[in-house]
């Protein structure tokens, strides 16, 4: 596949930014209402069903540095996430005294490549928080207004998960989960004495199949590698290509947009782009322009996009792009189980995440800070990687003899070598992840003195946590040590305390970062409207998770693609009445 | 994230191709950007990564002094034994060599604890650390394997030996002849339906009975999903 570079004056009903989850959605929907479309990607085309892109069933020995992480690749060498939170050439800055870290992907596909799956929709609570603690917004639309389309997710991409009637979980159309693994068998034990809710998790892998393009899971733990078989959800395998297979799509890749084009009377006309293969800059025009870049990436484009009718920015009379940033909250923790030293080797390897997980189950009038967070668990015999047999200066004590005395720690030889054998998949543990409150002081703006090597702009951040993030994280902590020691595990490391905001994670390293183009029906407080259409530009919109009002304790990406599926058909039907 | 984040990841989870050429211009397609020295990671590579692993695999760390120290001290750690071959066998100098280049803090520790072995080795013995009997080479490294036990005057030893364990344990049991050592047993498509039942037994576990109709059953997983308006699988 290869197309030329378009000269200036190429026009098409349509140009999407980003093929991520919303780029992805929209090119689809667009594109199968009979639209042209163009879609814009900042990094090269991927497909992990190509021998040259796979890295999935590879063994750590295929790796020089056997697995570890690189700068470009922070969750490991085969994982297929290309960027990380620092790009060579593609800097940030934020306010003193401040944190973010931003995670970029460049590649067909984006971020979907490698994520968790993890797919949860948002309840009738997560939509109408304010209405509930009195804090933050409540979103312009509820629950019912996306039910349909998170259903028509569920149909057209797959997710397993189980029918559990939680009022702020909601079920959807599942396809069977798998049965836990061993370790989840005892954080359930231990979740149950704490009267703790276990269940299936609910993640888009295919243990079946939903039609018959892709291909159904084969269970090799490997879903951040990107599936071969297209058995989990990444946008370029499920949703882009299969758009572009049918002709109306076309993609380029490899560039980097730096403002969305606006004529006279305010209205968007295109795109400008950077081509990264000669550095020269590119015009696109359209009808309909749709942006897919990331909550911070279509934020920097939207405020990059000044014109005397758009001072600011385009769609940003209100002041509120980049406001509201807001990522997840997390924090973790790590215990071995004697139970699990000395363990029988099977295939445990399962789908590429948790088989159970904790959805939110307290009453926040109870506690002492406002939203909820769920728990992730992990463990078992995964594939050994750069890591395995580290810190036996510290852990081998806990690694008995058959008449209980501990080994020493440290050591070398035959003993150390029959240790770490032993030792292995007895580690586990959970990761909390839970919703923070949005904030008009945490935000994104244009640094005005800092440009990328395309002399784009660049992102400023000014970002804090408050009380309610870290009394939140310190309820994790309190939560996982219950857990674990009631599963009869031995928890490893000190518990973090008020000197790390109790392990609470930097803002952007969950890197669910939601918000800076929130919808709203108020021009003077939100950026986009109800349909995540520009309150001051009716022919821009936006489809990843700057829209997003408040962000739940789930992860963004259903909610994403079933918002991106209402905007495509709000955008096709505005069309066909000629409104823009 | 950092080395140390990356590792707690680790704990948990887990060139031959060519650059991706897509929206090239003709001329760029002839651009030769493939690997000339074996042994990058394969698999959706960028060009820079290519060039990184490229220029780290031509760059050598260690002199030929230094190298002949690692062997002995890698096999010291990961000796062969009569189920598996040793540290050396599994090629763990090789990946430390790369570690060295690929993560640069390793280097100084790296280079100054092995000069140290000698300073120590001198010290105690009057010759270098090679030189000594074996019995000599483990009486120094009985001062620094054991960190609960060490002397205090021993502690830069102690780390040093820390640093050295973990690359060599790390570069054995992501071997070949490592995995064979380890019993593992995944990596390869299968069909997973749950923990064998001889094992939940021995640890006192069964499925729960309102989850076991809902499991994907194996048999299954070739049809097509269907459901009823209420969400319900139906075929």
């Amino acid at each position: 596949m290869s197309f030329e570079i378009k000269s200036s004056g190429e026009a098409y009903d349509v140009i999407i930014v980003g093929s991520g989850a919303g780029g992805g959605m929209a090119s689809k929907i667009l594109s199968e209402a009979g639209l042209s479309v163009a879609v814009l990607e900042a990094g090269g085309d991927f497909d992990p069903a190509k021998e040259e892109d796979r890295t999935q069933l590879r063994y750590p020995w295929e790796s020089p540095r056997r697995g570890s992480g690189t700068p470009t690749r922070p969750f490991g060498d085969f994982d297929q996430a290309i960027g990380g939170w620092d790009i060579a050439g593609e800097p940030y800055t934020r306010s003193s005294g401040t944190s973010f870290d931003w995670f970029r992907s460049r590649m067909l596909g984006g971020r979907t490549n490698h994520w968790g799956r993890i797919s949860l929709r948002f309840g009738p609570n997560d939509f109408k928080r304010s209405s509930i603690d009195g804090l933050g917004d409540d979103w312009p639309i509820g629950y019912d207004d996306v039910k349909p389309y998170y259903d028509k997710v569920d149909k057209l991409i797959g997710v397993f998960g189980t029918k559990e009637g939680i009022y702020n979980e909601p079920d959807g159309f599942f396809l069977p989960p798998p049965k836990p693994r061993l370790h989840e068998m005892f954080v359930a034990k231990g979740a149950k004495k704490a009267n703790i809710p276990v269940i299936p998790s609910r993640l888009s892998m295919l243990t079946r199949p939903v039609n018959n393009e892709r291909g159904v899971c084969f269970f090799c733990n490997q879903c951040n590698r990107a599936c071969q078989a297209y058995a989990d959800f990444s946008s370029g395998t499920v949703l882009v290509k299969p758009a572009m297979a049918k002709g109306k799509v076309e993609l380029y890749t490899n560039a980097m947009v730096r403002a969305v084009t606006t004529d006279d009377s305010g209205k968007a006309t295109g795109v400008s782009y950077v081509s990264k293969v000669d550095m020269k800059e590119y015009k696109l025009r359209a009808r309909v322009v749709v942006l897919g870049a990331s909550a911070c990436e279509s934020a920097r484009i939207m405020m990059n996009s000044k014109s005397k009718t758009h001072p600011n920015g385009v769609g940003n009379s209100s002041g509120m792009v980049g406001r509201y940033l807001h990522d997840s909250t997390g924090a973790d923790r790590m215990a071995i189980m004697p139970d699990l030293i000395d363990r029988e080797r099977y295939n445990e390897d399962g789908v590429g995440g948790m088989h159970v997980y904790t959805p939110w189950w307290l009453d926040n009038k109870k506690l002492d800070f406002a939203r909820g967070y769920h728990i992730e668990y992990w463990g078992g015999m995964s594939m050994p990687s750069y890591g395995i047999g580290f810190a036996m200066d510290t852990m081998r004590k806990h690694i008995k003899d058959e008449f209980g005395n501990p080994s020493p720690n440290g050591g070398y030889g035959e003993g150390l070598k029959k240790d770490i054998r032993r030792y292995y998949g007895s580690t586990l543990g959970m990761s909390g992840r839970g919703e923070s409150i949005p904030q008009y002081s945490n935000y994104c703006e244009i640094d005005p003195n800092v440009v990328d090597k395309f002399g784009i702009p660049v992102l400023k951040f000014t970002y804090n946590w408050t009380d309610q993030e870290i009394k939140q994280a310190k309820h994790m902590q309190d939560t996982f040590e219950e857990i674990l020691t009631n599963a009869g595990a031995v928890l490893l490391g000190n518990k973090p305390g008020p000197e790390s905001k109790y392990g609470l994670a930097g803002p952007g390293r969950i890197i669910h970062e939601v918000g800076t183009t929130r919808m709203g029906d108020n021009p003077a407080t939100s950026v986009l409207n109800s349909n995540c259409q520009a309150h001051d530009c009716n022919n821009l919109f936006v489809v990843d998770a700057g829209p997003f009002v408040s962000q739940a304790d789930k992860n963004p990406t259903w909610t994403i693609l079933a918002l991106a599926w209402r905007t495509s058909d709000f955008i096709v039907s505005e069309l066909k009445k000629k409104n823009i | 994230m950092n080395r140390r984040e990356n590792l707690k990841l680790l704990f948990t989870g887990s060139l031959a191709s060519g650059f991706l050429l897509t929206n090239c211009a003709p001329e760029d397609k002839t651009a030769d950007f493939s690997p000339k020295i074996a042994g990058g990671t394969p698999g959706g590579r960028t060009a820079e990564e290519i060039a990184y692993d490229q220029r780290l695999l031509s760059e050598t760390f260690f002199t030929e002094e230094e190298r002949k120290k690692l062997d002995v001290l890698v096999d010291i750690i990961m000796p062969a034994d009569s189920e598996s071959g040793s540290a050396t066998d599994a090629g763990v100098p090789d990946f430390i060599e790369f570690m060295m280049k690929d993560y640069t803090p390793y280097q100084t520790p790296m280079r100054g604890g092995l000069m140290w072995l000698d300073h120590y080795s001198d010290d105690s013995y009057g010759k270098k650390f090679l030189e000594l009997s074996e019995s000599e080479r483990m009486e120094i490294i009985d001062l620094i394997a054991w960190p609960d036990k060490a002397k205090p005057e021993m502690e830069g030893g102690v780390k040093f030996f820390n640093m050295l364990r973990n690359l060599t344990s790390t570069g054995y049991f992501t071997s070949e002849i490592g995995f064979k050592y380890l019993g593992y047993k995944g990596n390869t498509p299968n069909v997973w339906d749950g923990v064998p039942d001889e094992v939940m037994k021995k640890h006192g576990f069964a499925y729960e009975e309102k989850y076991l109709s809902q499991y994907l059953k194996p048999d299954e997983r070739g049809k097509i999903a269907e459901w009823d308006d209420e969400g319900n699988l139906i075929g």
